[in-house]
Order: structure tokens, then C-alpha cells, then sequence
């Protein structure tokens, strides 16, 4: 008999408080919210389908997010709470993970949610979901009574329950999903979906909105409070600002765009947060071909990061609205150390790194020629600064080309196929770094035709084994450690040179409470989300 | 009997047409880099090496190029055009979810263009060097020149959005009302009022030219000075006489730029978020859709071919010397 104890005392995720009496509510409300109104969302992306179960990306999880509930749910301060699990269990060995359902908790067709659902969500995620790593750890899931979900894990998986709390692990119905069609391409990840979360899907129209309803079966006494939320696809720009400028949409999720946020911030009745984003983490960083070319040399990548003015690109390109990126973790996150190699604007160390790898400049007083790819989108983030490179990188004698891509196969073909010099990127952390970050410095994730794998073919066998140990170590304080050694050796090796954290805003009505601040914003449930006052 | 032969000649030829649309689209679309797989992995950010190979297997991707376009253009010769990469649904019926927002917008565009236009033009020409006749001429020189992604985004700006605020933004409808049928057309074509101006602007130049230059021609010719000799009204000199000859190269033109109204569709759609065909080929390059996108292009190829061959049939009948010419 394996012995248990509260999750509590072992601290999984460091900054956790005593989550085994938390309450439902992350959120606490500062008036009691009131319940009515339609919220409706801009959004520029077409949503394959709504299992997220079976499809990441942001078009998928965020209404996946409001359809399908998880086992737990994490407030904005990364503190884990319940969800469909009312509490759980860890053994001393870190390898059992006991939940106990929620009773009463039923899908929208009124099937009541059981273990089984547990077991067959989790081994649909295994086994059609690209992050390998968010349940890899889990070996099977065991059912010894409806109410209860036992994970048995390879090996103790510090992020679990962090993996749990978010549209990368919904609870999707066994007897629905079950039938042994391909669940990549069932037809109910559209039509006449089973949710199991605080709304319903109404209606999908492709390219123009998707409706959802609030579910009155939820059985909750605290939320969902609004009767519908409409997700409206508004594919031009400033068509979606426009849209909130005149209120004929209410919240703007994932803004980037360092313009329309500060346009949208003259608004009167808008408010605009930077919470709801600390788990993406996304990073836009210069990747460097570290295998071939000039760039295989670390001298002459710690060269380009000197010659870089970080400075320049966050005020001037991007108006000062993003935060400076100086590592692979991203400030938010509780293992981020920014105690490294940070490469500072400096251009005499850079011609001298230069020089001391042998690249002289030549007559035309330019060393070698650089090629810069970048994906061809958020341009703020990518294009500027590629074409910012070019002035940038002359001055120690580097004559950058930007190579445009039509489109992001492209790129990502060109990428993955290792056929480049340096791009740049933005690459999200997702919340824990085993599940966003190791992917990138793994020397067994070279995997050629795979984006967003280590595409940099960087190997050093240290930090794939301070990966290894930090993947599996439950005691916080050693992995804050393990990750702060991995931070200190990568800003060294330096595989990529990684500029600023993107701006990731959500503008919303200032009559809207509880606003979706998690630490996974629009991908968590928006069931605390109300309205003081209905617009008009 | 020979009308029928030709029309014949010419449906033989639109389908052999079809078939090299087919080919050359399929090949195209082959030769740009990247595929589904690519796109899926950087929707999911990120992927496994199985996961790929699983992708391009299931699409039928790693099988030899021939053999893909050979099993491609055979089933849609039975008329299957296949399912889509990335909503895994029927081409047919995403096709068909929106080809009626697309021809409402084209359609109406057009309507407005060659009859507003014609009518311009016609009224320009009756006096070439007065007030409205440059005042065409200046429209028409603006309106063929301004960029129509520009144009929509400034009636965007200086009509959608505060403070004139007097059309919605984006879409087809506005789904947060309800009322009736009536209440959702005249909704329906509130919200088509800034496309429409689009995409029409274009033509709308073009044709007041296009009918301005033919009326001129054609108040010029002998016929018509018979018909002011012989003492009839300039109404009936201009309307009943001239405008039957001056009309036949718009209608020439209109069967042929049908299909540049629908690639001018993309742009509008792209613009207006309306949901038509022109933003789901838009969206499919993208996704390297290609099932989808041979799919709409296949579609919009027939729709332009038979287009042409109306457009064939309409002008035998506005011009009755061309069926003449057949009897001989």
C-alpha cells in the first residue's frame, strides 16, 4: 500500500499555498457577480475544431477551454485548485496521483463524468497531442471506482498538475469519442460536441463566429455567470480594433501589436492587462544554425548578440511595450534566472570576438555575409527586427540579407530542414519548461523536418542531463536550482540569442468583471466572468 | 442547329480547359514548399517526428507525385473533390457553405457596376467635354487606380468606425440580434453595403469608360444620323438606337472580367471578414489546403467557363447580325 499524503506538503509547483483546501473560485470576486449578458470576443483565427485534446494553438484551446473543464484549474498566481477533481492525493514516491471527482459533475448530454473519461482523456492526449512531454510521465491511469482517477507515473512529473490545469488536458467523453473513429477527425470536434465545461457549443460558422451558451447543468454554485460568449472572426486588423473601439465587440485577447494596443488604450471604456499570460511565455529570439556556417562558432554568436541593442528594438520597434528576454524561461515563470550573460550593447567586444574567430573584414570592410530568415507574421516581432539586423550587424562588419517567406510552410520548411543560417522565431514556454523549453537544447530532439524542435542542432551533454534530473525532480528548490545552472550554461553556448518577451495584451470593456487573468488567460475557463454592467 | 454545334464546340472546350486547370493548379501547388504537415505542426506549436509522418500518411502526401495527381483528377472526374486537410470535411460542402456569400457579393458588385456604370457613361457621352463628362472620366481614372484593399480599409475607417459609425465592421450578419427574416436581410445588406462599394469602385470606372468610349463611337456613325434625320427624339436617337450597339462591348467585358471579380473578391473578403469563397482560398494557400484550394479554383474555373458561354449566347442575342452571320 503505497502511503499518501497531501499534495500540499509536497511542493509540486513551489509558489502553491495550501491548495488542498481551496475553494473552486481562483478568482475571488470583489462584489458577487451577477449572471446575464453576452460577451462577445474578436479573435483573427479559424478554429480547426474544438478538442483541444487532439489539437493545440490558441484558435482550439481558448473555446476549447470554456467547452471541456479539466481535472484542476490555476488562478493567476500559479496556486493550483480544483476543478472536476474535488482534491487529490500524492504518494511519498511522487509515482501516485490520486483525484476524487467531483460528484454530480455531467457532460452537457447528462452523462455523469466518471474515472473512465479520466483514463480515456488522457490516453487520447498521449497519443494525438504534439507536447510529448506535458503527459509522457504518465504511464496509465487506473479506475478503482468511478469517482476516483489514479495516475501511475514513469517517473515523478513536477508539472503534472500544471499540465492539468489548462485545454492541453480536457475531459472528453469516452462514450462519445470512444467509437474508434480517428479522434483527430471525429466529426463531434465540431458537430453536436459533448463538452464538459462551464458552456455549450451552439454554433460554428467558420469564418465568421462561433456561439456558445451558458451550460445550466454546470453544477456549480459560483459561475458561469454569462449567457453567452460569441467568439467573432474578424480577420483585418484594424477591423478588430474598430470593433472595440465602437464596442461591437467587449474583450481582445492576444493582442501584439504595440500600435493597436496603444490605440486601444485611448479608449475610454477599455481597460487593458498583461495578466492572463505568464504560462505562454512566448519568446522571440534569433536562432542560429550552430552546426554549419559562421554561426557554428560561439564566438561569433556572442558577437551578433553584442552587436544587437536590445534596448532599441523594445523602445523603439516595439514602442517599450515588451519586457527583455535573457534566457530561455521567461521572466513570469518561477524557474526564471536572470543572473547570466546578457550580452549588453557592446561593439567593441563584438568586433574583437570577431576578430579572435578569425573573420577579418575584407576590403569592402564586411567580414561574412549573414542570411536572416523570420516567420512571416506578427511583423513587429519578426520582420522589424530582422530588417533591424541589417544597419545593426554592418556596423561590426556583418552584411545581413532578410530572407522573406511567402507564407509560414515556408518558413518552416526551410527551418526545420535545417536549411538556414539564422532566423527569427517566437517560441512559447508553456507554462512549465519541460513541457515548452527543453524541446529546444535537447540533443535528442535534433529532429530534422520537425518545427520547433531543436532546429539549432545545439548539443551539450550537460544540459541535456541537468534536463533529465530538473524533468523529474519534485522538490522545487533543486529544480529552481537545476534550471538556473541550465540558464547560466545556455547563455553561454548561446544556440540562440533571445531578444524580449512578446507583448501579449488582452483589451477588454471596463464593465466586465473578473476578466480571464489566470496564468493561461482565454485557455482557462471563463466561467467567473461577468458583467457589473450591460453595455448598452 | 449550328448555334447548338457551336455552343457544343465551345462546352468541349471549357471541359478540356477544366482538365488542364486541374493539372497546372495541382502541380503548382506542389512545388511550393511546405506542406499540411508543416502547417498543422506550426498551428500546434510544435511536433513529433511520428506525428508528421503520420499527417503526410494519412493525407496520402508520401506517396509519388504522379500517383498522387492521377488519383486526384480521377475522383474528381466522379466527381469527388476530395476532403479537406484541414477541417477534414468535404470540399463540396465547405464549397457550397459559402459560395452564397461570395455571388452576393460578386453578383451585386457586378449588377451595380455594369448598370451604374453603363448608365454613366451613356449620359457622359451625350455631352463628351460637359461638366459630367470629366467629372466620369476623373471617377474612373480614381477608381481603376486606388488599390481595393486601400479603398475598403478607408471606408473602414472613415465610415465603420467612430465617429460616423454608420456600417458594421466586419461579417455578414450581426449574430448578437435577433429578430426576423426581414429584420436579418435588411441586416444582411447593411453589412454589404461597404464591400459592395469595394469591389465595385473598379468597375464601376471602368465600364462608364468602357460605354462612355463605345456611345461616342457609336453616335457617330451613319445609322445614327439617319435616325436624328428622319426627326426622332434624342431619347429614343440615344436609348433605342445607339445604346443596343453601344452596350455589346460591356457585355463582352463583363462575361470576361467575371473572373477577375472574384479574384478581387479575395482581397474585398480579406478586408470585410466577409465569409466567402475568397477568404477560404485565401486561408487555404496558407494552410497548404490543397484539396480545398484545387477544389474553389476548380469551382471558380467552371464558374468563369460557363460564365463565358452565356456570355456567348447573351451577345447572339443582343446583336442579331452575329446569328445572321451563322444562317449564311
Amino acid at each position: 500500500m503505497v502511503k499518501f499524503k497531501k499534495l500540499a506538503t509536497v511542493a509540486l509547483t513551489a509558489t502553491v499555498g495550501a491548495m488542498f483546501g481551496a475553494t473552486m473560485q481562483p478568482q475571488t470576486a470583489q462584489a458577487a457577480p451577477k449572471a446575464g449578458g453576452t460577451l462577445v470576443w474578436v479573435s483573427s483565427q479559424v478554429p480547426r475544431h474544438f478538442n483541444p485534446a487532439v489539437q493545440s494553438g490558441v484558435a482550439t484551446m481558448a473555446p476549447g477551454a470554456q467547452l471541456f473543464g479539466f481535472l484542476v484549474r490555476a488562478d493567476e498566481n500559479w496556486n493550483i485548485h480544483p476543478y472536476l477533481a474535488e482534491s487529490w492525493t500524492v504518494s511519498d514516491d511522487g509515482l501516485t496521483v490520486a483525484f476524487k471527482l467531483r460528484k454530480g459533475a455531467k457532460f452537457h448530454d447528462g452523462q455523469e463524468i466518471t474515472s473512465a473519461d479520466v483514463a480515456f482523456s488522457v490516453a487520447t492526449q498521449q497519443a494525438n497531442h504534439p507536447f510529448k512531454t506535458s503527459l509522457g510521465a504518465v504511464e496509465r491511469v487506473e479506475t478503482p471506482d468511478p469517482m476516483t482517477a489514479v495516475f501511475k507515473l514513469k517517473q515523478p512529473h513536477p508539472a503534472l498538475l500544471l499540465a492539468l490545469s489548462t485545454a492541453l488536458a480536457p475531459i472528453i467523453p469516452k462514450h462519445v469519442y470512444g467509437d474508434g473513429q480517428d479522434v483527430k477527425k471525429h466529426p463531434r470536434n465540431v458537430k453536436d460536441l459533448v463538452g464538459s465545461g462551464p458552456f455549450l457549443l451552439k454554433e460554428y460558422k467558420k469564418a465568421q463566429h462561433v456561439i456558445m451558451l451558458k451550460n445550466p447543468n454546470f453544477n456549480s454554485s459560483d459561475g458561469p455567470y454569462l449567457d453567452r460568449i460569441i467568439i467573432k472572426i474578424i480577420r483585418d486588423a484594424s477591423a478588430r480594433v474598430i470593433a472595440m473601439e465602437k464596442k461591437e465587440a467587449q474583450i481582445f485577447p492576444y493582442m501584439v501589436d504595440s500600435k493597436d494596443i496603444r490605440r486601444l488604450s485611448k479608449s475610454k471604456h477599455i481597460k487593458i492587462t498583461d495578466k492572463g499570460y505568464a504560462a505562454i511565455g512566448p519568446v522571440t529570439w534569433l536562432a542560429f544554425n550552430t552546426k554549419d556556417g559562421p554561426t557554428a562558432d560561439v564566438r561569433v554568436r556572442q558577437a551578433i548578440a553584442y552587436a544587437i541593442d536590445r534596448n532599441f528594438i523594445i523602445n523603439a520597434l516595439h514602442g517599450g511595450l515588451s519586457k527583455p528576454a535573457t534566457g530561455p524561461i521567461a521572466p513570469g515563470s518561477p524557474f526564471y534566472n536572470g543572473d547570466v550573460e546578457t550580452y549588453d550593447f557592446d561593439l567593441d567586444k563584438a568586433k574583437a570576438l570577431l576578430d579572435e574567430a578569425g573573420l577579418k573584414p575584407g576590403s569592402d570592410g564586411m567580414r561574412f555575409k549573414l542570411e536572416v530568415d523570420h516567420i512571416p507574421a506578427v511583423p513587429e516581432q519578426q520582420k522589424a527586427i530582422a530588417e533591424y539586423l541589417r544597419p545593426a550587424l554592418k556596423k561590426v562588419g556583418i552584411a545581413v540579407r532578410v530572407r522573406n517567406a511567402p507564407d509560414f510552410p515556408t518558413w518552416a520548411k526551410r527551418i526545420s530542414g535545417h536549411q538556414f543560417q539564422a532566423s527569427m522565431d517566437i517560441v512559447f514556454n508553456w507554462g512549465d519548461p519541460v513541457i515548452g523549453v527543453h524541446r529546444t537544447y535537447l540533443c535528442n530532439n535534433i529532429k530534422k523536418g520537425v518545427i520547433w524542435s531543436n532546429t539549432q542542432q545545439y548539443c551539450n551533454p550537460k544540459v541535456d542531463s541537468i534536463l533529465e534530473m530538473a524533468g523529474k525532480e519534485t522538490d522545487m528548490a533543486k529544480r529552481v536550482n537545476l534550471y538556473g545552472e541550465f540558464q547560466r550554461i545556455v547563455a553561454d553556448d548561446l544556440p540562440l540569442y533571445w531578444i524580449n518577451i512578446m507583448p501579449q495584451r488582452t483589451a477588454y470593456h471596463m464593465d466586465l468583471g473578473n476578466p480571464p487573468t489566470s496564468v493561461w488567460g482565454v485557455i482557462s475557463p471563463m466561467d467567473q466572468t461577468y458583467w457589473k454592467k450591460q453595455p448598452k | 442547329m449550328q448555334f447548338l454545334n457551336s455552343i457544343g464546340q465551345r462546352v468541349l472546350f471549357g471541359l478540356v480547359l477544366l482538365l488542364a486547370v486541374l493539372v497546372l493548379n495541382f502541380t503548382l501547388i506542389h512545388m511550393a514548399p511546405g506542406d499540411p504537415a508543416d502547417v498543422i505542426a506550426g498551428e500546434m506549436g510544435g511536433a513529433t517526428e511520428e506525428m508528421m509522418a503520420s499527417i503526410r500518411k494519412a493525407y496520402g502526401l508520401d506517396r509519388p507525385f504522379h500517383e498522387q495527381l492521377f488519383s486526384y483528377v480521377g475522383k474528381v472526374f466522379q466527381g469527388d473533390l476530395g476532403y479537406s486537410y484541414y477541417f477534414d470535411q468535404p470540399v463540396t460542402e465547405l464549397i457550397f457553405e459559402r459560395l452564397s456569400a461570395t455571388l452576393l457579393l460578386v453578383l451585386t458588385s457586378l449588377f451595380l457596376a455594369i448598370f451604374l456604370g453603363t448608365f454613366l457613361g451613356v449620359f457622359a457621352s451625350q455631352n463628351p467635354n460637359g461638366m459630367l463628362s470629366h467629372f466620369v472620366t476623373l471617377l474612373a481614372l480614381l477608381g481603376y487606380s486606388l488599390p481595393v484593399f486601400w479603398t475598403g480599409i478607408m471606408l473602414l475607417i472613415l465610415l465603420a468606425a467612430p465617429p460616423v459609425d454608420l456600417f458594421p465592421i466586419a461579417g455578414m450578419y450581426d449574430v448578437t440580434k435577433d429578430g426576423g427574416t426581414f429584420d436579418y436581410i435588411l441586416d444582411v445588406l447593411h453589412h454589404l453595403i461597404l464591400p459592395v462599394v469595394t469591389l465595385s469602385t473598379i468597375y464601376l470606372a471602368f465600364y462608364s469608360r468602357l460605354s462612355r468610349a463605345s456611345m461616342l463611337d457609336v453616335l457617330g456613325a451613319d445609322y445614327i444620323r439617319t435616325a436624328r434625320a428622319k426627326g426622332l427624339s434624342e431619347r429614343v436617337v440615344v436609348y433605342k438606337h445607339a445604346l443596343r450597339n453601344g452596350v455589346l462591348p460591356v457585355v463582352t467585358f463583363a462575361g470576361l472580367q467575371f473572373s477577375q471579380l472574384f479574384s478581387g473578391a479575395v482581397l474585398v473578403e480579406t478586408v470585410f471578414s466577409w465569409p466567402g469563397l475568397g477568404t477560404l482560398a485565401f486561408d487555404s494557400i496558407g494552410r497548404r489546403d490543397t484539396p480545398m484550394l484545387l477544389g474553389i479554383l476548380f469551382f471558380s474555373a467552371l464558374i468563369v467557363i460557363v460564365a463565358n458561354i452565356l456570355t456567348d449566347i447573351s451577345y447572339r442575342l443582343i446583336d442579331p447580325r452575329i446569328k445572321t452571320g451563322m444562317k449564311t
